[in-house]
C-alpha cells in the first residue's frame, strides 16, 4: 500500500513537473497570449518558407497543424477543443461551415490584397461576395495518365477510360461524389444532379467499368500512379501536378464533356482568438509575390492574377492546370446536397465498390 | 471490515466498467436509432437488411472466416515447435516483435513488396513465372492480415501447450498410442481452450478491418468496418454507422457464445 502511495505521488509530480516545462518552453519560443496564430492546413499545402517569413515580418508565431480531410478538420472544429485562427477548407465544406455558424464574416479592408484576385474566383455560389472566405487555391479533377501504356487513348473523353485495353489498370481515387460525379458527366448530367432515373443510370454504366478498375485508393495514388502500378487514374489536378513532378513521363487532362472544379479557401474558424492576426495572414497570402512563390512549392493553381503574371510562362500557360475559357466553362462546382442526398451518393459509391470482377 | 475494503477496491474497476464499456454501447444503441437530420427513426435497421449491406456482411464473415483459418493453420505447428525449441523466450519475443511497428507502415511497407515492381514480382520473372499482379487481390488482402493476427493466435495456443502435463503424452504412448492418435485425442482436446482463445483474438478484429481493404485490397474488399468509417468520417450519417457496429456487436456475442468461451476460456485470451 505504502508502495503503491509513492508511485502515485511520484507520477503525480512528475506530471506537474512536465506540465511546468512545456510552459517554460513554450514561453521561451515566444507562444504566449496574443502574439500566436494556430493555422490549420492540410498536409504539406503551403511553402514552409512563408510560414517564418510571415512570422518575421508580423511579429507573430505561428503554430502549424494539418488534417487530410474536410470532414476531419470540421468535426475537430466543431467540438471547439483547439483555438483554430485560420483554416482552408473546401468550397462543400464552406457552405457547411456556414450553416453551421462555424465561420466569422472576413473584414475586407484589412485585406487590401484582395484586389489581386482574379474576378472569375470571387463572389462564387458557396459564399457570395467573399464574406466568409478567400481563395487560396483551385483545381479540376481529371485523368492522370502514362501515354505509353494507353495506347491511342486520349482521355479526351471520360469513355477512354471504359476501353477494353485498359483491363485491369486503373486506379479511382476513393471519394463517393468524384466518382459518381464521374459516371454522371460522362453520361452528359451535371454532377450536382439529384435525379433518381439518372443517378441509378450513372451507377450501372459504372459497373461496367469494375473489369478496368485495379482499386479504388486514397492518398497512396500519388505513390502509385509515380511507379507506373496503372496505365490511368482518376484525380485531383493538384495531385497530378505531385505525381507529374515525380515521374514526368505522365500526361494531366480534363475530359471534354466536363468535370468538377473545385476551391480550397482560406477561413476564419468561429474558435479564432486572434481574429487581427488571421486577417494579417489572408493579406500575407494574397501578396503576389508570395502567392506566387507558393504556388511554385505547392504546385496547385492560383486565383491570384497578379501572381500568376510573376510565374514562369511554363507554368502559367500551362493549359492542363490553367484550362481555356471554353473548358472551364463546362466545369462545375460541387454543390452542397445536403446530409439525405450526400448520404445516397456514399451508398451509391458502396453499391459500386461492391461489384466484383 | 475485510468485505467493506475489498468492495472499495472494487470501484475504480466499476467506474470504468461503466464508463468506458456500458456507456459507449448504450451511446451506439441510442445514435441508432437517428437518421442524418437527427429524427428518431428505424430506417437504418431496415436499410441493414438490403441486398448491398447484407452482402458486405457475408463478405465480412467469409474473409474474417478465411483470414482465421489460415492463421490457425500457420499458428499451430508453429506453436507446437515452439514449445520443443530451446531457447522459447527468444523465439517467443521474435514472434511478437513485428506487432510493435506500427500497422500501417507494415501495410506501406506490402505495398512496395507486392507491387508490380516489387521484391516478390523481381523474383517472380528471375524463376521465370512472370510478373502477375499480387496487390490488391483477395490474396494479398488475406495474407497480410494473417500476417499482422498471427502473433495473437500463436500466443494462446502456446500457452495451452505449455499448461499441458508432459505425463499424459508419456501415459498416451506406454498405453501404445501413436503419435497421430496422440495428438488427435490427446494433445488438440487439452490445447483447444488455447484454439478457441486464439479464433476469437482473431475473427473479431478481422470482421471489423478497414485500412488493410483500402491500402492492400484496393477497395475490392469491403468489410462493415470500412461501411462504418464511411458513414463516420464522410457523410457523416452516424447513425448508420452505429446500426452496422450495433449488428457488429450482435454477431460477436453470437460467435463468443457458440465457442462456448464465457466462462473458462477467456483468461487465457489476457494471459
Amino acid at each position: 500500500m505504502k508502495q503503491l502511495t509513492r508511485i502515485f505521488l511520484l507520477i503525480f509530480i512528475a506530471s506537474f513537473a512536465l506540465i511546468y516545462l512545456v510552459n517554460m518552453l513554450n514561453r521561451s519560443e515566444g507562444y504566449a497570449g496574443n502574439n500566436t496564430i494556430t493555422i490549420y492546413n492540410w498536409g504539406d499545402y503551403i511553402d514552409p518558407e512563408l510560414i517564418e517569413r510571415f512570422e518575421e515580418e508580423s511579429g507573430l508565431k505561428v503554430i502549424y497543424q494539418t488534417f487530410d480531410s474536410n470532414e476531419a478538420m470540421m468535426t475537430k472544429i466543431k467540438q471547439g477543443g483547439t483555438t483554430f485562427d485560420i483554416s482552408i477548407p473546401s468550397e462543400y465544406a464552406i457552405e457547411k461551415m456556414k450553416d453551421e455558424n462555424l465561420l466569422l464574416p472576413i473584414d475586407h479592408s484589412k485585406v487590401p490584397n484582395l484586389q489581386y484576385i482574379d474576378q472569375r474566383f470571387l463572389d462564387l455560389s458557396f459564399d457570395e461576395g467573399n464574406e466568409y472566405s478567400i481563395p487560396y487555391f483551385w483545381g479540376t479533377v481529371g485523368v492522370v495518365y502514362h501515354p505509353d501504356l494507353v495506347g491511342d487513348l486520349t482521355f479526351d473523353s471520360w469513355d477512354d477510360l471504359w476501353d477494353e485495353q485498359l483491363k485491369n489498370n486503373i486506379f479511382l481515387l476513393d471519394g463517393a461524389r468524384e466518382v459518381i460525379g464521374m459516371g454522371l458527366n460522362s453520361l452528359g448530367y451535371s454532377l450536382n444532379d439529384t435525379n433518381e432515373e439518372h443517378l441509378q443510370e450513372a451507377l450501372q454504366k459504372l459497373s461496367t467499368l469494375t473489369p478496368n478498375v485495379k482499386a479504388i485508393v486514397g492518398d497512396e495514388i500519388k505513390m502509385l500512379m509515380a511507379g507506373e502500378e496503372a496505365a490511368a487514374a482518376l484525380v485531383w489536378s493538384g495531385d497530378a501536378a505531385e505525381i507529374m513532378w515525380e515521374n514526368e513521363a505522365l500526361e494531366y487532362i480534363v475530359p471534354s464533356e466536363g468535370s468538377n472544379l473545385w476551391f480550397d479557401n482560406m477561413v476564419i474558424p468561429s474558435t479564432a482568438r486572434n481574429i487581427d492576426g488571421a486577417h494579417q495572414f489572408i493579406n500575407f497570402m494574397l501578396d503576389p509575390e508570395v502567392a506566387a512563390q507558393n504556388t511554385e512549392y505547392v504546385g496547385y493553381s492560383t486565383p491570384n492574377a497578379a501572381a500568376l503574371e510573376l510565374l514562369d510562362e511554363e507554368i502559367s500557360g500551362d493549359e492542363r492546370f490553367y484550362p481555356d475559357e471554353e473548358l472551364t466553362a463546362r466545369l462545375e462546382v460541387y454543390e452542397n446536397l445536403g446530409p439525405r442526398m450526400l448520404s445516397h451518393y456514399n451508398d451509391l459509391f458502396l453499391e459500386f465498390k461492391m461489384h466484383r470482377k | 471490515m475485510e468485505a467493506r475494503t475489498r468492495t472499495i477496491y472494487l470501484i475504480p474497476y466499476f467506474m470504468w466498467l461503466v464508463l468506458f464499456v456500458v456507456a459507449p454501447i448504450l451511446l451506439i444503441v441510442y445514435y441508432s436509432f437517428f437518421n442524418v437530420e437527427g429524427q428518431f427513426t428505424f430506417a437504418n435497421y431496415e436499410k441493414f437488411f438490403t441486398p448491398v449491406y447484407m452482402k458486405m456482411t457475408l463478405s465480412s464473415f467469409w474473409y474474417a472466416l478465411l483470414i482465421t483459418f489460415f492463421s490457425l493453420a500457420v499458428a499451430y505447428p508453429t506453436a507446437y515447435l515452439l514449445t520443443k525449441t530451446k531457447h522459447k523466450a527468444l523465439w517467443l519475443l521474435l514472434i511478437i516483435l513485428p506487432s510493435w511497428i506500427n500497422l500501417l507502415l507494415k501495410a506501406y511497407a506490402f505495398i512496395g513488396i507486392f507491387g508490380t515492381y516489387g521484391i516478390v514480382n523481381a523474383l517472380f520473372e528471375v524463376v521465370g513465372i512472370g510478373n502477375q499482379q499480387i496487390l490488391f487481390t483477395d490474396f494479398s488482402f488475406v495474407f497480410v492480415s494473417v500476417y499482422i493476427f498471427i502473433p495473437f493466435m500463436i500466443l494462446p495456443i502456446y500457452n495451452a501447450l505449455e499448461k499441458m502435463n508432459p505425463s499424459l503424452i508419456y501415459a498416451a504412448r506406454d498405453l501404445g498410442a501413436s503419435s497421430w492418435v496422440t495428438f488427435r485425442k490427446v494433445i488438440f482436446p487439452l490445447t483447444l481452450d488455447g484454439v478457441k482463445a486464439g479464433c476469437i483474438a482473431v475473427f473479431i478484429p478481422a470482421l471489423s478491418l478497414f485500412m488493410l481493404t483500402r491500402l492492400i485490397a484496393g477497395n475490392r474488399v469491403i468489410t462493415l468496418g470500412t461501411a462504418i468509417e464511411q458513414h463516420f468520417l464522410v457523410t457523416e450519417d452516424w447513425g448508420m454507422g452505429a446500426t452496422i457496429a450495433v449488428f457488429l456487436i450482435i454477431i460477436m456475442a453470437l460467435v463468443m457464445g457458440l465457442l462456448g468461451l464465457r466462462k473458462r476460456g477467456l483468461d487465457l485470451v489476457k494471459r
